[in-house]
C-alpha cells in the first residue's frame, strides 16, 4: 500500500494499483490538467501541461524536492512521493504552456463545435494568463476532411497526438501521422488514404480541443444545450456503454462511456452514427389493426382491451392452437420478462422463441495488425471487438426464456413451426435497426390465424399482420441488457418515444393489470428475485451501476416454472 | 601547455590513403582490438573505461563507462548505436574522423561492442555526409573481408555486424532517443525517459548510444592505457564534487571569422583565446572578436573578455554557457550584429524543433517571430524580458521538455541578451542596426 502526499494531503493508493500522478491526484479530488495523456493510450508526456513538482519523503518524514518539474503523466505514484501542483513554479509552467498553445490557435470558439467541452478553453480560464503577449499571429482556420466521419480544423490542433496514437495503438490502422516539424507540424492522413477505419469516430472524442470534429454532428448543436443520459449501444453484443446526448426530445450524438467490462473508452462508428433509423420517415408511429384487409389506425386502449381476446380466438374453440411468442434480442430483459409473465398467465398453449439473432461475418478485432509494429513477440490482447452478433441482449432474453420454458427455440424453429402449421398465432417483436426478414420468410407467416407485429420499422411482415404496434427504440425506454460476457447494464430513457410508440414492457405492464406507471427498475428487482441468473441485480435497488453487474450465465438454469 | 601535443585521434589524417585498411594496419591499426580480444574480458574493458574517466564527446559529457554499466546484467541482446548524426552548427570533428580514418572509428566500435556484449552495431550517419558515408561503407566492406567484422572477429568467439544507416536530415536525430526512433523507421521524436536506452533502446532492447569521437577515444585507451589518458586534460576540481574531470584529447573545431579554420586536436582545457589565436590564426582581418560560441550553437555565447575560459567540461558553466558541447568554436568579429546572429540561431532551432513538447515547439517559433519583428524594426524593449522568460522556462533543466533541444535553443538567447543587452536595446530604439553599439562599419549592408 502506497501513501503519497499531494499538496499536503495524504492519499492512499489501493494495493495492486499502479497509478501515475494524474490518477493518484484524481483520487484526492485534485485535478492535474493534461492534454496528451489518455488512460487508454501510451504515455508520451509531450504536451507538458501536467508538469508538477515532486519530491520524496523518507521514513523520518523529511522531504527532499527535485529541482526540476516533471510530467505527472509519466511519473508513477510510489510510496513516499510528494507532489505539489499549486506552487508558483507549477502555475507559471501551466500558464506558459497555455499561452504557447494559444499562439497559433484561431480562437474561433463562437463557431467551434467543441466550445463548452473544450479543454483548451476550460484550462485557459483555470490556468491561463489574461494577457496575450504575442501580437504577431494572424487568425486562420483551415479545414480538411480526413474521412467520412471526421474532419480536421488544422489550426485548432494542439499537437497532443492522441488521435495518432489511437490509430496506431487501438484501431491498429495507422492512417494518421504528424507531418512537418516544429510549430509547422500538423496532423494529416497519408496521400490517397483516409481516416475510414470502423473506430474513426473515437478520434473526435479523444481530441481535447476542437481540431477533430464529427461530420454528422458538425454545427448541429451547441453542446451546452445537450443533456446526456447513460445508455448502451445495441449494434452488437459488445454492449458499449454510451451517453446519449439530446436536446428538445431529439438525439444528436452518441458517445462512449468508460466501462472496462464492455468497451473501455471506445465505440465503433457503426454504433455511434447508426441511429438515423430512429428518425426515418417510414418508422412505425401508430398502432394499427387490419379491418377489411387494410391496416387502420387504432388507439392503444383499443389494443389493450382486445388483446387477450385476440389470442383466445386465435387458439381456436378448443383452445389447442399454439401461440408463438417471438422475443427479439433487441428487447430489454424487462420487456422479455413481462412478456413471458403475460403469456404464461393466458392459460393457453404458448411457445416462446428467441427472435432472429443477426450475425454478420466474424468478430472484427482491433488493433488490426500493423505492418512493422514492434510487438516484441508478445501476443496482443484485442483492445476492441466489433462482434459478429449484431444485437444487444441475446443472452438476457435467452436466459429468461430458458427460465420459463427450459429450452430456447430460435427463429428458424419458429419459421419451421409456422410452415408446418404447428402454431396458430404469433406475437412477433422486432426492434431491429434495419430490415430483418426476407419476403419468403414473411410469407410463411401468412399461414397464421393471427399475427401481432411489435416493431420499429416497416417490413414484409406487415403484409400479414393483423395488428401492428409501434415500438419505442432503446433510448426511448429504460431497461437492462446482458452483453457477450454476461454484464448486465442498465439504460436510462433519454427522450420520449416518437409519436405513439411504446415499449413491449409498457404494453405488458398494462396488460398484466399493474397499476401506476410502468417502472422498469421495479421489474428488474422482481426479475432478480424470480430468475436466479439475475440474482446479482437484486442489490441494485434502482441504483445505476456504472460498469454494470456481472451475471453468471455459464450454467443454464433448467427449472421451468 | 599544448604546444607539443602530438595528435592521437587525428594521427592518420593527412596520410596518403589513410582510409584504406592496409595503411591503417601499417600504422598500428587494429592492434588495440586484437589486444582487447586476447587479454581482456568485456567486464574488464568496461572497468578500464570507467577508470579512464572518459566523458562522452557528443555534447552532454556523460561518463562513457557509467553509461555502459547501466546496461542490465541479465540482458540477452544489446545494441550499439553510433551517433554520427553530427548536426550541431559549427561541428565537423566526426566528419573528419569518418572521412579520413574510418578504420579507427570501426576499431572503436568493435571494442565498445565487445565491452557491452553487443553483436550488432548501427552507425547512424548524418544524411548530408555523403563522402563519409561512402568512405565508411568501403571500410566496413574491407573489414568484413579481412575478418575484422562479421562472425568470429579476428578469430575470437566474438561476432559483430555493423550496419550503416543514413538519417534524413534532422538535427533532432542526434538526440539519442530521437536517433533510436529514427533508426526504427519512425519519426525522430525523442522518447520520454525513463526508461533510458540502456534498459529499453533500439527495438525496445538494451542499447548504448555513443558518439564517434568517444569510441575513437576508447580505442586509444585500450591501446595506450588508462594512465596515458588520465595524464591529458584537466583533473577534477577537488572542491567541486560534481566535477568529474575533463581527461583526454579533444577535437576542437574552429570556424567563423578566423584566419585558419579547422579541426585541432588538443588536450581538454585549452583556453578559448589560445585556441583562436594560436591555432585558428587569430581573428580575420586583424579585427577583434566580439562573441564566440564555445561548443556548438546550443552552448550560448562568450564575450571577448571571457575568452580566457578553458574549454573543458567544467569551466564554461561559470561564464553562463551551457557547457562544452561539441567543442566547436565559432568566432564572430566585432562587425557582427548580435541581433542578426541571434535571429539566425532562433531560426535554426525553430526549424529543427521536432514539434513534440509544447514549450519547445511553440517557444522556439515564438522566439524566432519576436527576433524577426525586432529585426524589422518593430521590436519593443519588453520583448527582451519576454525572450528571457521564455528561454529560462524551456528545456530539460527547468524540466519542461523531453529532450535538450529547447535548452540548446534557449542558451544562445539567454547569453546573447544578458551579455549584449545594450546592443539589443539600441537596436530596438533605433529600429535598425545602423546605430547598434558596435556595428558602425557594417552600416552599409543594413539598409
Amino acid at each position: 500500500m502506497a501513501t503519497i502526499l499531494i499538496n499536503g494531503q495524504e492519499v492512499t493508493i489501493p494495493d495492486g494499483q499502479r497509478l501515475n500522478l494524474i490518477q493518484a491526484a484524481a483520487l484526492a479530488g485534485i485535478e492535474i490538467p493534461h492534454y496528451c495523456y489518455h488512460p487508454g493510450l501510451s504515455v508520451v508526456a509531450s504536451c507538458r501541461m501536467c508538469l508538477v513538482e515532486v519530491g520524496q519523503r523518507d521514513a523520518d518524514g523529511n522531504i527532499r524536492m527535485m529541482p526540476k518539474l516533471v510530467p505527472a503523466c509519466a511519473t508513477p505514484a510510489t510510496d513516499g512521493t510528494v507532489v505539489v501542483t499549486n506552487s508558483e513554479k507549477v502555475r507559471h509552467a501551466e500558464s506558459l504552456v497555455e499561452e504557447c498553445l494559444l499562439l497559433d490557435h484561431p480562437v474561433d470558439c463562437p463557431i467551434c463545435d467543441q466550445a463548452g467541452e473544450c479543454y483548451l478553453q476550460d484550462y485557459f480560464y483555470k490556468y491561463g494568463q489574461r494577457e496575450r503577449r504575442a501580437p504577431e499571429t494572424p487568425f486562420t482556420s483551415r479545414r480538411k476532411d480526413l474521412g467520412p466521419y471526421v474532419t480536421l480544423f488544422v489550426n485548432r490542433c494542439i499537437m497532443c497526438s492522441r488521435c495518432v496514437r489511437f490509430t496506431r495503438e487501438v484501431s491498429g490502422t495507422g492512417e494518421l501521422a504528424v507531418v512537418r516539424r516544429g510549430n509547422k507540424a500538423i496532423i494529416d492522413v497519408f496521400d490517397d488514404y483516409q481516416l475510414d477505419n470502423p473506430l474513426s469516430g473515437n478520434t473526435v472524442d479523444i481530441c481535447p480541443v476542437g481540431a477533430l470534429c464529427s461530420i454528422p454532428f458538425l454545427y448541429k448543436q451547441r453542446v451546452w444545450f445537450l443533456r446526456g443520459n447513460r445508455s448502451i449501444c445495441l449494434r452488437c453484443s459488445t454492449g458499449c456503454a454510451i451517453q446519449v446526448d439530446h436536446n428538445r426530445n431529439r438525439v444528436y450524438r452518441l458517445k462512449p462511456r468508460y466501462n472496462p467490462n464492455a468497451n473501455d473508452w471506445w465505440m465503433c462508428d457503426f454504433g455511434r452514427f447508426g441511429f438515423d433509423y430512429v428518425y426515418a420517415e417510414d418508422r412505425l408511429r401508430q398502432p394499427m389493426r387490419r379491418t377489411d384487409g387494410m391496416l387502420q389506425p387504432v388507439s392503444w386502449d383499443d389494443i389493450a382491451e382486445r388483446f387477450a381476446e385476440l389470442w383466445r380466438e386465435a387458439a381456436g374453440q378448443d383452445g389447442t392452437g399454439t401461440i408463438a411468442v417471438v422475443l427479439s434480442p433487441f428487447l430489454s430483459c424487462e420487456d422479455a420478462y413481462l412478456s413471458c409473465l403475460y403469456f404464461r398467465n393466458l392459460a393457453l398453449p404458448v411457445r416462446f422463441y428467441l427472435g432472429r439473432v443477426p450475425v454478420h461475418g466474424a468478430d472484427e478485432t482491433f488493433p488490426r495488425r500493423l505492418l512493422g509494429a514492434i510487438t516484441n513477440g508478445r501476443q496482443q490482447e484485442p483492445r476492441f471487438v466489433i462482434r459478429a452478433e449484431r444485437c444487444p441482449n441475446r443472452r438476457g432474453v435467452e436466459a429468461i426464456i430458458r427460465h420459463f420454458q427450459g429450452e430456447v427455440p430460435g427463429f428458424d424453429d419458429f419459421l419451421r413451426d409456422a410452415r408446418q402449421q404447428d402454431i396458430a398465432a404469433a406475437y412477433l417483436t422486432g426492434g431491429y435497426p434495419e430490415s430483418w426478414l426476407t419476403e419468403q420468410e414473411a410469407d410463411v407467416m401468412g399461414m397464421l390465424r393471427c399475427l401481432v407485429v411489435h416493431d420499429v420499422l416497416p417490413g414484409p411482415h406487415l403484409r400479414h399482420a393483423s395488428v401492428v404496434l409501434p415500438m419505442a427504440v432503446w433510448f426511448e425506454r429504460a431497461g437492462s441488457y446482458v452483453n457477450y460476457n454476461g454484464t448486465l447494464q442498465c439504460t436510462e430513457r433519454a427522450v420520449l418515444p416518437a409519436a405513439d410508440a411504446r415499449s413491449v414492457g409498457r404494453l405488458m405492464w398494462a396488460l398484466l393489470g399493474r397499476t401506476r406507471l410502468y417502472r422498469p427498475e421495479v421489474v428488474l428487482e422482481e426479475l432478480a428475485e424470480e430468475v436466479p441468473v439475475f440474482a446479482p441485480a437484486a442489490e441494485l435497488k434502482g441504483e445505476f451501476p456504472e460498469y454494470g453487474v456481472r451475471l453468471d450465465l455459464s450454467e443454464p438454469a433448467h427449472e421451468a416454472v | 601547455m599544448a604546444t607539443d601535443f602530438e595528435p592521437v585521434l587525428l594521427a592518420n589524417v593527412g596520410v596518403p590513403d589513410s582510409q584504406r585498411l592496409e595503411v591503417y594496419r601499417q600504422r598500428g591499426g587494429y592492434r588495440a582490438l586484437e589486444k582487447t580480444l586476447r587479454e581482456y574480458s568485456p567486464e574488464e574493458v568496461v572497468e578500464l573505461v570507467v577508470q579512464s574517466k572518459l566523458r562522452g564527446r557528443g555534447g552532454a559529457g556523460f561518463p562513457c563507462g557509467m553509461k555502459w554499466k547501466f546496461l542490465p546484467k541479465d540482458r540477452t541482446v544489446t545494441y550499439l548505436c553510433v551517433n554520427a548524426d553530427e548536426s550541431e552548427p559549427g561541428t565537423f570533428n566526426n566528419r573528419i574522423l569518418m572521412e579520413n580514418d574510418p578504420h579507427q572509428v570501426l576499431e572503436g566500435i568493435a571494442i565498445a561492442a565487445y565491452a557491452t556484449r553487443a553483436q550488432t552495431a548501427y552507425i547512424y550517419i548524418r544524411y548530408e555526409y555523403v563522402r563519409a558515408y561512402e568512405t565508411l561503407q568501403q571500410a566496413i566492406n574491407e573489414a568484413y573481408e579481412a575478418g575484422i567484422l562479421g562472425e568470429r572477429v579476428l578469430g575470437s568467439d566474438f561476432s559483430l555486424n555493423v550496419y550503416l544507416h543514413r538519417g534524413a536530415g534532422a538535427y533532432i536525430c542526434g538526440e539519442e532517443t530521437g536517433l533510436i526512433e529514427s533508426l526504427e523507421g519512425k519519426r525522430g521524436w525523442p522518447r520520454t525517459k525513463p526508461p533510458y536506452p540502456a534498459v529499453e533502446g533500439v527495438f525496445r532492447k538494451p542499447t548504448v548510444v555513443n558518439n564517434v569521437e568517444t569510441l575513437c577515444c576508447v580505442k586509444h585507451i585500450m591501446d595506450r592505457g588508462v594512465d596515458w589518458f588520465l595524464s591529458i586534460g584537466v583533473p577534477a576540481d577537488p572542491n567541486n564534487p560534481r566535477d568529474l574531470g575533463s581527461y583526454g584529447p579533444k577535437l576542437y573545431c574552429v570556424s567563423g571569422h578566423v584566419n585558419r579554420p579547422g579541426c585541432y586536436e588538443l588536450p581538454l582545457g585549452v583556453p578559448c583565446r589560445e585556441l583562436i589565436e594560436r591555432y585558428g590564426g587569430g581573428v580575420r582581418g586583424g579585427k577583434r572578436a566580439k562573441a564566440v560560441i564555445p561548443g556548438g550553437l546550443s552552448m550560448g555565447f562568450l564575450k571577448e573578455d571571457e575568452l580566457d575560459t578553458p574549454l573543458d567540461f567544467n569551466s564554461l558553466q561559470k561564464v553562463g554557457c551551457l557547457g562544452l558541447g561539441t567543442a566547436a568554436v565559432v568566432v564572430f568579429d566585432e562587425d557582427t550584429s548580435i541581433v542578426e546572429l541571434l535571429h539566425r540561431s532562433c531560426r535554426f532551432f525553430a526549424h529543427e524543433s521536432c514539434g513534440q513538447c509544447t514549450p519547445c515547439r511553440e517557444g522556439t517559433g515564438w522566439m524566432y517571430r519576436i527576433l524577426t519583428r525586432i529585426l524589422h524594426g518593430e521590436g519593443r524593449i519588453e520583448d527582451l524580458d519576454l525572450l528571457l522568460e521564455l528561454a529560462d522556462s524551456m528545456g530539460i533543466i527547468p524540466g519542461t521538455t523531453i529532450c535538450g533541444l529547447a535548452d540548446g535553443a534557449a542558451w544562445p538567447v539567454k547569453t546573447a541578451i544578458r551579455k549584449f543587452r545594450d546592443e539589443f536595446e539600441a537596436f530596438i530604439r533605433s529600429g535598425s542596426r545602423l546605430t547598434a553599439a558596435s556595428s558602425g562599419s557594417a552600416a552599409g549592408e543594413a539598409s
